[in-house]
This record gives C-alpha cells, structure tokens and sequence, in this order.
C-alpha cells in the first residue's frame, strides 16, 4: 500500500501535468482552487487520472469535498484501505 | 456616405513553409514546397499519404498547459496571431478593447478533439475530456484568441468550407465599416491532416494521389494535375479603420479595399463550370472597393490543383477582368504550402499583401506544361510587379458553392 507521501507525490505529478503548478507546490495544506489555481475543469482531469492511476473510484459528488490536497490523498488512502 | 477606409497593419502565419511569416513569405519567393511523404503509421492503409504539415509543431512555440487545452487548430490559430498582433504593436497603443473584434474561421472545426476523445470514449466515457467540447467547438479558435487578446466587440467564426478565411476578412471588414470596431483580428486557421479528412477527401477524388513524388502533387493549372494537397497552417490579419491606424502612427501594409461574397446555387462539392458564382464575387470585391479591372495586376488564384476547379477559375477570372486579365500575374501558393481548407485564405491573403507591399508575385511551381484551358498569364518565376497605385485579389472558393474574393491595394 501507497505511503501518504507516495500519493502526494504521484498526484503533484498529476496536478503539474494537467495545470503546470510546479510539484513542490503541491503540499497536503494547499487548496486546489485558492491556492494551486486549478479550476473546476481541470480538477475533473485530474480526479479521472488519479482514478486510473491509484485504481480508486472517486465520485462526482465528492469531488466538491476535495478542497485540499490533504483532502484528495486521505480520500485515496482510505479508498485504497477500503 | 464615405466608406471607412481598412488597411492591414499586422500579419501572422504559421505554414509548411515556415512557422512564422518571414519564412513563409521566403519559401514562397523562393518557390520551396512544403508537401511530403507521411510515414505515421495510421497512414499505411490509405489511399492517399502524402500532405504539407506545418513547418513548425505549435506545441514547441506555446506554453505546455495552454497547448493541452487547445485543439490544434486553435493552437495554430493562437501562434498566428500573437504573431499578427506584436506585429501591429496594439498592444501598448492604448486601444479600447470593446472596440477589439476577432474573425477566426475553420472550415472543420476541432476534428484531433473529435476523434480522439472518440476513441477515449469507446475506452471509458470517464476518459472523454472536460475540455471537449470548447476544444472542438468551430468558434474555439476565434474564442481562445479572443480570451487571449481581452477583444470584447463581437468574436465571430464564419464557417464556409475552404472559402472560409476570406469570409473571415470579408467579416472583419464590415464590422469596421458598419462602426462595430476599430479593430479587428481575422484570419483563418485549420488542422487537419488526419486519417478521417484523407480517406474522405481522397474518396471524393479531390486529392492528389502522387504518394511517390509529395512536391510534385500540387500542380495548379498544369496539364497533368490530379487534385489537391491537404495542408495545414493558419494566418492572421490585422484589420483597422485607416483613421484609427493613422492617429496611431501605425505601419501600413495595404489597403484592405473591398470583399465580395456570392454563392454558386449550383452543386455542393463541383465549381459551377461557367464560373458565373466566382466571377460576381470578384466583381463585388472590385466594385466595393471602388476598383476596376485595369488596377489589378496580381491574382492570387484559389487555384488547388484539381481538374475542373482550376478551368472554372480561369473562366470566372476572364469574366471578371476582360482584357484587363492579360496585365494581372497570376499566382497559386497551393502549389507550395498545398490547401489549407480554413486557413487558406487567410494564408494567402498575407501572400497577397505581401506581394503588394513588396511589389513582386511568387511564383507557382510544377507547371511543367500549363493546360491549354488555362487563360492565365501564370508566372512560373517570380514576377515584379509595376510601380504606382496597383490592386490585388485573393479568391477562395469552398464547398457549398461558397465564393468569396478579396481586393487589396497598395497604399
């Protein structure tokens, strides 16, 4: 299983891929919107391709809930656990 | 009522002869063609394997994130005008954006978003892209150069096949003359050399099939053409009223004298043969822009290289001129950078002003023996054209019976 940094890690690739932030910016205290920029259309890219890359289902209704980048690993984790 | 006055005061292009427009401007002097052998694999099973890709990937020339978002025409779009409008240096010139329009024609639209998020969808619908729709959109290219310019007047995509980027100019023009604008961005761009439009264009017969000689295929106005060269490219004019330009001290390039539309009403892919639907377009491009056929000394023809396309043109421009034809160069960049579908009128309407600006015609390549239908004086060779108040027309005719020409001027 992942460690909570490997996900972080894996995902600020994802984040600097689809909307360029650079990947040390992506720390689990960032928001996506408010600090990282990323806008509602990019952020489904990037909930479809850590989909595919952690093997997690994450829903649409909860992606509202993902406001952090701490919020998007712990879904993970625990959707991994799960 | 006076008409407004419209010049040209900044150009952009990206083509297969250069990603910019000095280069391009260079390859068409210098006569090179742009067209070559494909060797994708998605192209082994075609009838047809030979196009003229652009010269330069837009992916190397924008940002990474921004490219992603683009569809490539629009990408191509984005490159020719950011070119076109540091050339007019409006940036810093203190214009009023609401009165900033844009005209970007496409005569397919978004077809690389089309398919390949057609191919994700046949995967998982989940894999289809958020930005789907804006990307494939046909006014996706006139919007993101809008977004990008901060242009608020209107942001317009005429849609008219091949004709499409002279309506785009033909557009702009009016929005300056009806008051709409001081300004406006207009062009056409188009990305689509792909294995869906070369198996269709190839089933229609439309395209040259000389797969073992790609320079040789696009042969406007020569005995032995057998159809067109898909290209891709986009270019970019800068329309503005000529009071505006002038307060401005602005470099002028032409005068953007007058554009006429018509349409065949005769069949939905083949020219009319009496070419009457051509020759009333260039006659209401001379006639708005005050101009009659002793003052056009250069022709930039639609001229794609296919068999009857080429003869109905020749018939509709000895309509149009008269005698007066026998003192206009005609002149066919298809030859060169092959058919741009949306953007070729655009392209070659910055060949156009070009040509005046710098006073000589480039020439056409591969009229190895020009057919004998053909009643044209065709420079083969570059071609200086005279001193003095001259004026030149683009045509562009597309699918649909759509025709559209366009009168520039020196100035």
């Amino acid at each position: 299983m992942a460690s909570t940094e490997e996900i972080r890690s894996s995902l600020a690739e994802i984040v600097n891929e689809i909307a360029g932030i650079p990947v040390e910016d992506v720390q689990l205290d960032k928001s996506f919107t408010d600090d990282l920029d990323v806008d509602s259309l990019s952020m489904v890219e990037v909930v479809v391709a850590a989909e595919e890359k952690f093997d997690v289902k994450i829903p649409d209704d909860e992606v509202k809930n993902l406001k952090t980048v701490g919020d998007a690993v712990a879904f993970i984790e625990r959707a991994q656990n799960g | 009522m006076s008409k407004t006055r419209v010049v040209i005061t900044g150009l952009g292009a990206t083509t297969p002869l250069g990603g910019d427009v000095a280069s391009t401007w260079e390859g068409l002097l210098a006569g090179r063609s742009g067209a070559r052998r494909l060797t994708d694999e998605w192209v082994q099973n075609l009838a047809v394997q030979i196009a003229a890709p652009v010269a330069v990937e837009p992916t190397e020339v924008i940002e990474r994130v921004k490219a992603r978002r683009l569809d490539r025409t629009a990408q191509l779009a984005l490159v020719a005008a950011r070119e076109a409008w540091a050339d007019s240096g409006l940036e810093d010139s203190g214009l009023d954006k609401e009165r900033l329009g844009v005209a970007v024609a496409s005569g397919i639209g978004g077809l690389h978003t089309t398919l390949s998020n057609y191919d994700a969808l046949q995967q998982n619908p989940r894999r289809v892209s958020p930005l789907a729709i804006p990307m494939l959109m046909p006014n996706s290219s006139a919007a993101y150069v809008s977004l990008e310019l901060g242009a608020k007047a209107g942001v317009h995509t005429p849609v008219s096949a091949c004709a499409s980027g002279n309506e785009a100019i033909w557009l702009g023009l009016d929005q300056i003359r009806l008051g709409r604008a001081d300004v406006v961005v207009a062009g056409g761009a188009e990305g689509a050399i792909m294995a869906l439009p070369l198996a269709a264009f190839g089933m229609m017969q439309a395209l040259s099939k000389r797969n073992d000689d790609p320079e040789k295929a696009s042969r406007p106005w020569d005995v032995d053409r057998d159809g067109f060269l898909l290209g891709e490219g986009a270019g970019i004019l800068i329309l503005e009223s000529y009071e505006h330009a002038k307060a401005r001290g602005a470099k002028i390039y032409a005068e953007l004298a007058g554009a006429g539309i018509s349409a065949d009403g005769h069949d939905i892919a083949q020219p009319d043969p009496t070419g009457s639907g051509a020759r009333r377009a260039m006659l209401r491009a001379l006639s708005e822009g005050d101009l009659s056929p002793a003052d056009i000394f250069h022709i930039n023809a639609h001229a794609t290289s296919t068999p009857q396309g080429d003869i109905a043109e020749s018939i509709a421009i000895r309509q149009a001129l008269g005698k007066e034809a026998d003192h206009a160069v005609a002149t066919a960049p298809k030859s060169m950078i092959g058919h741009l579908l949306g953007g070729a009128g655009a392209v070659e309407s910055v060949a156009t002003v070009l040509a005046l600006k710098n006073r000589v015609s480039p020439p056409t390549i591969n009229v190895d023996k020009l057919d004998d239908e053909i009643d044209l004086d065709v420079a083969t060779e570059q071609r200086k054209l005279p001193d003095g108040d001259i004026a030149a027309l683009n045509n562009s005719f597309g699918f649909g019976g759509h025709n559209a020409a366009i009168a520039f001027k020196t100035l």
